[in-house]
């Protein structure tokens, strides 16, 4: 571990500069990490930067520090509090008259990584839009009231986790069905944003800067009938969907003898268990939504990395797939799905 | 026809004779007349001069001037000739003649042409319906009509909506363009024909061509194209109009047919533009009101920590029965109060009860900080106005400071959830109150009981939509007051505000997004004790989260 003078590294393009901020972020030393970005900002950096070149890279290593077992919930979650108020005082110090139009920035229901989606709010700001911003787990009714009280010249919608696409198109379906057109963003929408045009988005932004360009230069798109694509999933996702408690309760009765180790979990175990369980479900139902595998293969991969890093070996994994596939025999989609995450899970 | 055989104008059936329909066909005169008799022009050519044998009388009738022996001059299939239109087919007859056939295909274009504006007409209104009720926005409404008018009907559209305070607001889109808003002084109105009569409520004034300088310099941009006609049609809305509507084109007349076009779409527009208003107007009223009703921004006094969330169930006014409020100290009060609290019922019947109640202990808090009779006050007021039917249950705090950071909070409860206290080392515990809920009995019984808070030890006000939130890996189980001490004990060490957060995400992952009951938590925290940052010293602090970096959580949890 380096340790720094008093002054601290002062540029961005100082390769400490990054590991001093995640530690003053991960140690919750709120004053440390703000007089930090402050003196950035002093020393003229646009705060774009600040935020899309310090900022979210740190929040990209917070989760991986969590996923990789290294930092508690509570320290991700304590660092996710101080870099939102870091941003917060990058806000603070910059104001702007906004010049172009109104946008309504939020996460789709049931997502709560808000800290991407809050940079790109205050980019829109910088860039001269006025921004509402409804912050984390916004459900469908509350956005439209929203839409219909504001007008607003777009939507940004940001989902992080696959298993909410059925969300995050009923939301897009009906900020679409009041006129108003979507730009998505957020790994949810997979590689390139490729499951974004399916659920009728009118457009998909990689990041903040390009979401900034494509709204500066072509909006708004032409209107189109946003029924044309409101209707996805079949009825193999409805039985999943459907079934979700009745497939978790099943797999949880058959638990103990599919794997032995179960037996002695307690209560707060047995919850996370079926919450793993519940998970893996929607990710399936999700896959089987969009019509691509790659949706549970994503995911399955990243919860064995997970669940390694935690010393749980993969035949747990394997163990609640088989489960939930022993109940859906009748469904080819599913079972192939299934087929393609223990291959994964392997 | 070759095997027809004629004779003398008469037709006799049975097998012809060879000889006999080859002698009649050459007779040229029977030829013209049977060709003369097709209601089909045809015009017989020689194939080496290009020179004109024979017109019947359909095709002289058609094109007049066609003379045997002069220079056939046709070479497209299809023809305009004298406004009419036709069409050719060259057929070849021998080696040595070709024919032309023509017809007249002049009306059944014209219908065909009919039938395509109709249905072009009708996948417009269409397309207006649909995209005209669509929002409830009044500035969106607007876009979309000038978006749509000039698709489908001019160059450029213009909307300007009723005079209010001697101004009136406008949008506009020219081809090609974006929609630019703004407001125009009442007096310039009547500088262009027709529009103060259109907001007025008049009929629409009958097109007309304009001279470039009857159209007012500030109507269009300055680098838009000359204007060559201009249409203004009332936007008709809820007995009065919703605003006057101006199309402008560079260069044709607004027909008869487009005037009533228009004037369909006018009145399709201005309904969606009157519901839009009337709707703003309600939502303007409902904000005034809810203002009061929704849970306050909370003041951040020295030494405490207060964190508010309020989720409202899923309806659209996000007002409920739950409600929060914090009343700072006073010289005759200098204790900082908080409430949290549950109405019975939801909605806004239960939404203004709440306001009342905060209301009176706000009135109430001047004069008085004891938790337990300002509840015993409070019930006495309630059952005292008369409103039948309706009780609450609430938690009442009043939080002091004491020595080294420390907080002491006196807690009452009239029949609401016991708080929980979040230890420095993870314990959670319940305050140890009891009370009767209120507005029931004109008299309750109130155990009230002190804590104190050490630097970084929160106390949790929740209601009950909390732990009662339905939900979990089976969508039938309540979250509960076990999973509830659980999470919180799982917050340990985080600033207050993610630790409120933490619980808000658990409780929704728990009943998967459908939250069907208000959720309100208020945490009072006792901020942690400022560390030296290790810029300063030069030596790296412990992290207060170091020792759970190195435990980890091993129960493998996937998020």
């Amino acid at each position: 571990m380096t340790v720094f003078t008093s002054t601290g590294p002062r540029s961005l393009d100082d390769p400490g500069f990054s590991e001093h901020f995640l530690r003053l972020v991960g140690d919750g030393d709120e004053w440390g990490a703000v007089e930090a970005v402050t003196d950035l900002l002093d020393a003229g950096v646009a705060p774009q930067r600040v935020m899309l070149d310090l900022i979210a890279p740190t929040q990209g290593r917070i989760g991986e520090l969590w996923a990789a077992n290294e930092w508690s919930i509570a320290r991700e979650h304590a660092a996710t509090a101080i870099s939102e108020r870091v941003l917060a005082a990058v806000a603070a110090r910059t104001p702007v008259r906004p010049t172009r139009g109104r946008i309504t920035v939020a996460c789709v229901d049931g997502e709560w990584h808000a800290l991407p989606v809050r940079i790109l709010a205050e980019t829109l700001r910088l860039d001269g839009w006025r921004v509402d911003f409804l912050g984390a787990n916004v459900p469908g009714p509350h956005l439209v009231t929203h839409l219909h009280q504001t007008g607003p010249d777009a939507v940004a919608l940001s989902c992080m986790i696959t298993a909410r696409l059925p969300r995050a198109h009923a939301a897009i379906t009906a900020c679409r069905s009041v006129g108003v057109p979507v730009i998505t963003g957020g790994r949810g929408f997979g590689p390139d944003g490729r499951w974004a045009h399916r659920l009728g988005a009118d457009a998909w932004a990689a990041g903040a800067d390009d979401a900034v360009t494509r709204l500066a230069h072509h909006w708004p798109p032409a209107p189109t009938d946003p029924y044309e694509t409101a209707f996805l999933g079949d009825e193999e996702y409805t039985h999943v969907s459907r079934n979700r408690g009745v497939l978790v309760r099943t797999a949880m009765e058959n638990l103990r003898a599919a794997y032995p180790p179960a037996a002695d979990y307690d209560q707060r175990r047995h919850d996370a268990t079926a919450e793993d369980l519940s998970q893996i479900t929607d990710f399936l139902a999700a896959a089987l939504y969009v019509g691509d595998d790659l949706v549970f293969t994503d995911f399955i991969g990243w919860t064995r990395a997970v669940l390694d890093a935690r010393g749980v070996p993969p035949t747990a994994l394997q163990a609640g797939l088989h489960l939930l596939r022993d109940q859906l025999h009748d469904f080819p989609a599913a079972t192939a799905v299934l087929d393609t995450g223990l291959l994964k899970a392997g | 026809m070759s095997q027809l055989p004629i004779q003398g104008g008469t037709r006799t059936l049975g097998p012809p004779a060879p000889d006999l329909l080859r002698a009649d066909l050459l007779r040229a005169d029977l030829l013209r007349a049977a060709l003369d008799a097709s209601r089909e022009a045809i015009i017989l050519c020689a194939a080496d001069d290009d020179t004109i044998v024979l017109v019947n009388a359909a095709a002289a009738a058609l094109v007049p001037g066609l003379d045997p022996g002069a220079l056939q001059a046709l070479e497209a299939s299809t023809i305009e000739h004298d406004g009419r239109r036709l069409k050719g087919e060259r057929r070849r007859l021998d080696d040595d003649h070709y024919a032309w056939y023509l017809r007249d295909c002049t009306d059944e274009e014209l219908q065909a042409e009919k039938f395509r504006a109709e249905r072009a007409r009708t996948a417009f209104l269409d397309e207006a319906g649909r995209r005209l009720t669509a929002s409830l926005n009044q500035r969106r409404v607007l876009r979309t009509t000038v978006e749509l008018a000039v698709a489908h009907l001019a160059d450029a559209a213009v909307v300007v909506l009723p005079v209010r305070r001697r101004h009136s607001e406008w949008i506009r889109l020219v081809s090609g363009g974006t929609t630019e808003e703004g407001t125009l002084r009442e007096s310039v109105l009547s500088e262009v024909p027709g529009l103060e009569e259109a907001l007025g409520g008049f009929p629409p004034i009958p097109s007309r061509w304009l001279d470039a300088s009857q159209v007012p310099a500030w109507l269009l941009p300055g680098d838009a194209a000359p204007v060559g006609a201009l249409l203004v049609t009332p936007l008709p809305g809820n007995a009065e109009p919703a605003g006057a509507l101006i199309l402008a084109r560079h260069g044709a007349a607004f027909s008869a047919d487009d005037e009533a076009l228009a004037r369909i779409f006018a009145a399709r527009a201005g309904a969606a533009i009157a519901a839009a208003a009337l709707y703003r107007d309600q939502v303007d009223t409902a904000a005034i009101l809810q203002a009061d009703l929704l849970p306050p921004e909370l003041p951040q006094p020295d030494g405490i920590e207060l964190i508010g969330s309020y989720q409202a169930a899923r309806d659209a006014l996000s007002i409920g029965g739950d409600f929060y409020d914090v009343y700072e100290a006073t010289p005759a009060s200098p204790d900082t109060i908080v409430v949290l609290g549950d109405v019975c019922g939801k909605g806004p019947e239960a939404a203004v009860l709440t306001g009342k109640i905060r209301q009176t202990l706000r009135a109430l808090h001047l004069v008085e900080d004891d938790p337990e009779v300002m509840l015993s006050v409070l019930n006495r007021a309630l059952l005292s106005s008369g409103r039948q039917h309706r009780f609450a249950t609430m938690v009442i705090g009043a939080i002091s400071r004491a020595e080294h950071g420390r907080l002491r909070v006196t807690l009452a409860t009239g029949g609401h959830p016991v708080p929980l206290i979040l230890r420095t080392d993870g314990t959670v515990e319940a305050a140890p109150i009891r009370g009767t809920l209120i507005g029931v009995v004109p008299e309750i019984t109130v155990q009230p009981a002190t804590v104190e808070l050490a630097p970084g030890e929160t106390c949790l006000l929740y209601s009950d939509g909390l732990t009662e939130a339905r939900g979990g890996p089976t969508g039938q189980d309540q979250w509960g007051e076990a999973r509830l001490r659980d999470a919180l004990a799982g917050c340990r060490g985080m600033p207050g505000d993610a630790a409120v957060e933490r619980l808000r995400q658990l409780v929704s992952d728990w009943v998967h997004g459908g939250v069907r009951d208000d959720i309100a938590m208020l945490a009072v925290r006792a901020p942690a004790r400022t560390r030296l940052s290790l810029m300063d010293t030069g030596v790296a602090a412990t992290s207060p989260f170091a020792i759970d970096a190195r435990r980890g959580e091993r129960r493998g949890r996937a998020r």
